[in-house]
C-alpha cells in the first residue's frame, strides 16, 4: 500500500516533464502557427478547432506561443537552479565545515544579500550584467544563491560533528576528500529539495522581471511575459492567463514530484534492499 | 502472600504495533509487591521499556495493549478514566527516566518543576512547598537547595539533573517508582550516588521500586527479585541470588555468562630493554572557554602535563568518571585534538604534527574505534566501501590484494554476508565489528578503542570484545581502551591507567590496580562498580538449604 504511492508520484512526475521536453522539443521543428505571427483579423478569440487554446490581442496563436515560451522559461529556470546550487553548495560547504574566519565572512555576505528581496537584488544586477538572456539567468542564481548557502551550510555543521567524520581523517583522507567524500553526499537531500522549489521561484521571478522590461524583451514568448500580457484581459479572454498559468503549475508540479522521488532514490535508508 | 502486600499485578499483558506486524510483549504475567525492590532485566527489543509504559499507560504511538489487565491496588489502570488515571500518575506511580540531559524542561527552573507534581496533586501554601523541596533536595544532596530552585537545569550535571529527577518523582511519595535504565548515561561515580538515594528514599518512604536495566551488575547489588525478558516473553522470575547464581532458562544462562570477569591474561610480550612503542610527555590540552555575552570565561585545562607509555601489543585501559579527560586523551594522542604543550614518539620517531608527512606515517599506523556504531559509519557508504576505504592510502597493494584483504577481513569479523549492504541495516553489534573491521584492515600498530562497547547489549559486548581480542592476539597491535565501565576493563586490560580531572593519579597492571589500588579516586571508582561476584552469590545460595536444615 505505502509503497505504490511514491511510485505514482514518480510516475505522475515523469510524465508531465517527459511531455514537457516533449513540447519543447517539438517547438524546434514545429508548431501550429508561427508564434510571433500577427493576424490582427482573428484578434482574442476563444480556443477552437483552429485555434487549440484562442488568440492573443494580437492574434497570435497562444497554444504555439506557450510552446515556444516552454523552451525559453524552462531553460532560464534550469540555468538559474543550477548556477545558484553549484556556487551556493560549493560556498556552503566550505562554509559549515573550515568554520572560523571563512564561514564568519561568507555568513555576512550571505546575510547582506539576504537582506534584499530576491527580485530586487537580480534587478539589481540585471542592470550592471545588461537585459539579456544571459544576465538575467545569472543575476537570478547569484540571487537564489544566499538560500543554497544557508542551506547546506546548516547542513554540513551537523554532519562535521558525526563520528565518520572523524574516521575519515583517522584513515589518513585528506580534508577535502573527506568534505568530497562523506559530507557532500549527506548534505544531498536538503539540497535536492531546495532545488526543486526554487526551479519555480525562477519561473515566477523570470516572468517578474519580464514584466518589468528586465527580463526576456516582449515579441519573445515566455510564459512569464504571456502571464503578464494577459493581465487587463482577464475578464474578456481568460485562456490568455489560464494557458501559461497552468504550463508554469504542471512544470512546476512535474519538477516537486521528481524532485522528491530523486531523494528518496538517492537515500539508502528509504531505498527497499 | 496475602492479597494486601500485592501492590501491582499484571496478567497475559500483550502489546502490539497499530498493525499487528510487531508483538512488543507476548503475555506478560507478574505483580510488585508494596515496599519491593524489583529489576526487569532484557536487552533491546526485550519489550522491558514497553512493560513499564504500559503501567502509567503511556505506550509510544502506534502501539496498542491488545490483551491483559493491570491491576494496582485492586483498580485496573486499563480501564481507567482519564481524570483517574492522571490523579494516579505521579500521585501513586512515579517514573525516573534514562536521559537526565532531556527530561528537565530546560525553559524552567528547578523550584517550577518540582511544584508542578505538588501542585497539582496536593493544595500546600506556598512556603509549604518551598520548605518540602528543600527538604527533598537535601535529601538528595544538592548543595545549597534553596539556590538550586531558582537555577535552571543546565546549570548542574547529568548525575545531579538526575538525582533532581529522583526528588521531584519522590516528593510526591508514590507507592510505586519505575525507574527506567535510570544510570545509563552516567559514569559509575554518579549512578552508584543516584542509586544508593534511590534505595535509601524507597526504603523511608515505603515505595516499591521497578529497576528496568541491562546491567546484571546492579540488579545483583540492589534488587531482591528480578524478572528476566527476552523478546516480549518472562523467561524466568525468581530472588536476584538464584537468577545469578542458578540460572535455569538457557537465555539467563547466555546472560549471566556474559557477566565480564577478570581470567588470567598472558603477559603480552614485552621485551624487557625494548622502547615503548608510543610515549607521551608532557601533553596539555586547554579547551577555549565558552563565549559569554560580554566575556569569553577562562580557557578549561583537559590534560595537564600527562606522561604514558604504551607497549608493543599490551592493552592499556584509561579509567576514570566523565569529564576526566580520558577520551581527549585517546584523541589527542592520534592528532585529532591538537595538544597545547607534549611531545608523543612513535616507534622512537618524534611525532610532529605540524609536518603533514610525519602525521600521515603516523596515522596509517593507527587506528580508532569510536563509541557510537551509528554515528561511526557514513550511512551513504557500502560496508564494502567502507572497510576498503584505509586501502587507499596503501598504493603498494595492488586492486586484487586489496579486495582479498577486504574479504578476509569480513569473514575475521564474521559478517561475510554484509558486503552490499548499508550500515542502516545493520544491528548496533553488526556495524561496531565493521568500525573494528575498517581500524584493523591496515594491520594497525596501535588502536584508540573509545568506550567501544558502552552501547551495546550484554551479550553483544562480549562478542565483541571476544573479537577484538582474537583480533589483537593474531595482529599484535597495542591498544588504549578508553572505558569507565571497569567490568569490561577488568577483562580485558593488562595495565590500567586512572585519570582524574585530566591527571593521572595512580596506573600499574591490572591485577595491582584491582587487587590493591593505592589512590583514594581509584578504590572510589572500583568500590561504586557494579561487579558481580558470581562465586560469592553460588556459595549463598548453596548454604541457604543448608541453613534452613
Amino acid at each position: 500500500m505505502k509503497t505504490s504511492l511514491p511510485q505514482t508520484n514518480t510516475f505522475l512526475g515523469s510524465l508531465l516533464i517527459g511531455g514537457l521536453l516533449l513540447l519543447i522539443a517539438l517547438s524546434f521543428f514545429w508548431t501550429p502557427y508561427d508564434p510571433l505571427g500577427l493576424d490582427l483579423a482573428s484578434r482574442l478569440k476563444p480556443p477552437s478547432i483552429e485555434h487549440w487554446a484562442g488568440t492573443d490581442e494580437f492574434g497570435r496563436d497562444v497554444f504555439s506561443r506557450a510552446m515556444t515560451g516552454a523552451r525559453i522559461s524552462a531553460l532560464i529556470s534550469s540555468f538559474t537552479v543550477i548556477i545558484a546550487v553549484i556556487f551556493g553548495t560549493t560556498l556552503g560547504l566550505l562554509a559549515g565545515y573550515l568554520r572560523g574566519w571563512t564561514d564568519r565572512a561568507l555568513m555576512t555576505l550571505t546575510d547582506a544579500l539576504l537582506s534584499f528581496p530576491g527580485v530586487l537584488l537580480a534587478l539589481g544586477l540585471m542592470v550592471v550584467l545588461g537585459a539579456s538572456q544571459f544576465g538575467l539567468v545569472v543575476a537570478l542564481g547569484l540571487a537564489y544563491m544566499p538560500a543554497v548557502i544557508r542551506v547546506v551550510r546548516s547542513a554540513v555543521l551537523s554532519i562535521r560533528e558525526k563520528e565518520f567524520i572523524e574516521a575519515s581523517l583517522v584513515i589518513g583522507n585528506s580534508e577535502f576528500y573527506t568534505m568530497l567524500r562523506h559530507v557532500l553526499p549527506n548534505a544531498i537531500a536538503p539540497i535536492a529539495v531546495l532545488a526543486t522549489s526554487m526551479f519555480g521561484w525562477a519561473l515566477l521571478s523570470e516572468s517578474a522581471l519580464s514584466f518589468l522590461g528586465l527580463g526576456v524583451s516582449p515579441p519573445t514568448p515566455t510564459w512569464g511575459n504571456m502571464l503578464a500580457s494577459s493581465r487587463p484581459y482577464m475578464e474578456t479572454a481568460i485562456w490568455l492567463g489560464i494557458v501559461p498559468g497552468i504550463c508554469i503549475t504542471a512544470t512546476l508540479l512535474g519538477v516537486n514530484l521528481l524532485g522528491d522521488s530523486l531523494r528518496d532514490y538517492l537515500d539508502p535508508r528509504t531505498n527497499g534492499s | 502472600m496475602t492479597d494486601t502486600s500485592r501492590l501491582l499485578a499484571v496478567s497475559g499483558l500483550r502489546i502490539e504495533s497499530g498493525n499487528g506486524k510487531v508483538v512488543a510483549l507476548k503475555g506478560l504475567d507478574f505483580e510488585i509487591k508494596a515496599g519491593e525492590f524489583l529489576a526487569v532485566v532484557g536487552e533491546s527489543g526485550s519489550g522491558k521499556t514497553m512493560a513499564a509504559r504500559a503501567l502509567m499507560r503511556l505506550l509510544p504511538e502506534g502501539m496498542v495493549r491488545v490483551a491483559g489487565s493491570i491491576m494496582f491496588e485492586g483498580r485496573d489502570i486499563t480501564t481507567m478514566s482519564v481524570p483517574d488515571l492522571r490523579a494516579l500518575r505521579g500521585r501513586e506511580i512515579g517514573m525516573v527516566f534514562q536521559e537526565p540531559m532531556v527530561s528537565l524542561n530546560p525553559a524552567l527552573t528547578i523550584g517550577a518543576q518540582l511544584s508542578e507534581g505538588l501542585r497539582l496533586h496536593e493544595s500546600l501554601s506556598e512556603e509549604e512547598m518551598a520548605r518540602r523541596m528543600v527538604e527533598m533536595l537535601r535529601r538528595v544532596h544538592i548543595q545549597n537547595p534553596e539556590a538550586c530552585l531558582s537555577a535552571y537545569p543546565h546549570e548542574f550535571s547529568g548525575g545531579m539533573r538526575q538525582r533532581i529527577m529522583l526528588a521531584s518523582v519522590m516528593l510526591l511519595r508514590p507507592k510505586l517508582l519505575i525507574a527506567d535504565e535510570p544510570t545509563t548515561a552516567l559514569d559509575t561515580l554518579s549512578q552508584r550516588e543516584v542509586l544508593d538515594l534511590m534505595v535509601e528514599l524507597a526504603k523511608d518512604f515505603g515505595t516499591a521500586v521497578m529497576l528496568i536495566t541491562h546491567n546484571l551488575g546492579l540488579v545483583a547489588r540492589y534488587a531482591t527479585r528480578a524478572l528476566v525478558l527476552e523478546r516480549g516473553v518472562l523467561v524466568e522470575t525468581g530472588s536476584v541470588a538464584n537468577i545469578l547464581a542458578l540460572p535455569q532458562h538457557p537465555y539467563t544462562q547466555r546472560l549471566v555468562d556474559c557477566l565480564p570477569r577478570r581470567e588470567p591474561r598472558a603477559p603480552a610480550l614485552i621485551e624487557d630493554d625494548a622502547p615503548p612503542l608510543i610515549s607521551v610527555r608532557g601533553m596539555r590540552v586547554r579547551f577555549a572557554g565558552r563565549r559569554r555575552l560580554f566575556r569569553q570565561s577562562a580557557p578549561v585545562t583537559a590534560i595537564k602535563n600527562l606522561d604514558l607509555d604504551i607497549y608493543k601489543g599490551e592493552t592499556v585501559a584509561v579509567v576514570g568518571g566523565s569529564g576526566c579527560g580520558k577520551t581527549t586523551l585517546g584523541r589527542s594522542i592520534l592528532g585529532l585534538i591538537e595538544a597545547e604543550a607534549g611531545d608523543i614518539h612513535f616507534n622512537g620517531m618524534d611525532v610532529k604534527f605540524h609536518s603533514r608527512k610525519a602525521r600521515h606515517a603516523f596515522r596509517l599506523g593507527c587506528q580508532l574505534v569510536f563509541q557510537d556504531p551509528y554515528s561511526s559509519l557514513d550511512p551513504r557508504m557500502r560496508i564494502e566501501a567502507i572497510i576498503a576505504e584505509p586501502l587507499r592510502h596503501m598504493p603498494e597493494m595492488t586492486p586484487k590484494q586489496k579486495k582479498d584483504r577486504v574479504y578476509e577481513t569480513l569473514s575475521e569479523v564474521g559478517l561475510s554476508d554484509f558486503v552490499g549492504r548499508y550500515p542502516h541495516e545493520l544491528s548496533g553489534g553488526q556495524r561496531q565489528r565493521i568500525a573494528i573491521a575498517r581500524a584493523v584492515i591496515r594491520r594497525p600498530a596501535f588502536v584508540v578503542a573509545d568506550e567501544p562497547v558502552s552501547a551495546l547489549d550484554m551479550t553483544i559486548q562480549m562478542q565483541v570484545l571476544g573479537l577484538f581480542q582474537k583480533l589483537q592476539s593474531q595482529y599484535g597491535f597495542a591498544c588504549l581502551f578508553i572505558s569507565h565501565d571497569l567490568a569490561v576493563v577488568e577483562q580485558i586490560a593488562d595495565r590500567v591507567v586512572v585519570m582524574q580531572s585530566g591527571e593521572i593519579v595512580e596506573q600499574g597492571s591490572r591485577d595491582a590496580i584491582f587487587d590493591s589500588p593505592q589512590h583514594a579516586y581509584t578504590r572510589a571508582l572500583l568500590e561504586a562498580s557494579p561487579a558481580v561476584d558470581l562465586n560469592l552469590l553460588r556459595k549463598g545460595v548453596e548454604l541457604a538449604p543448608a541453613l534452613q536444615q
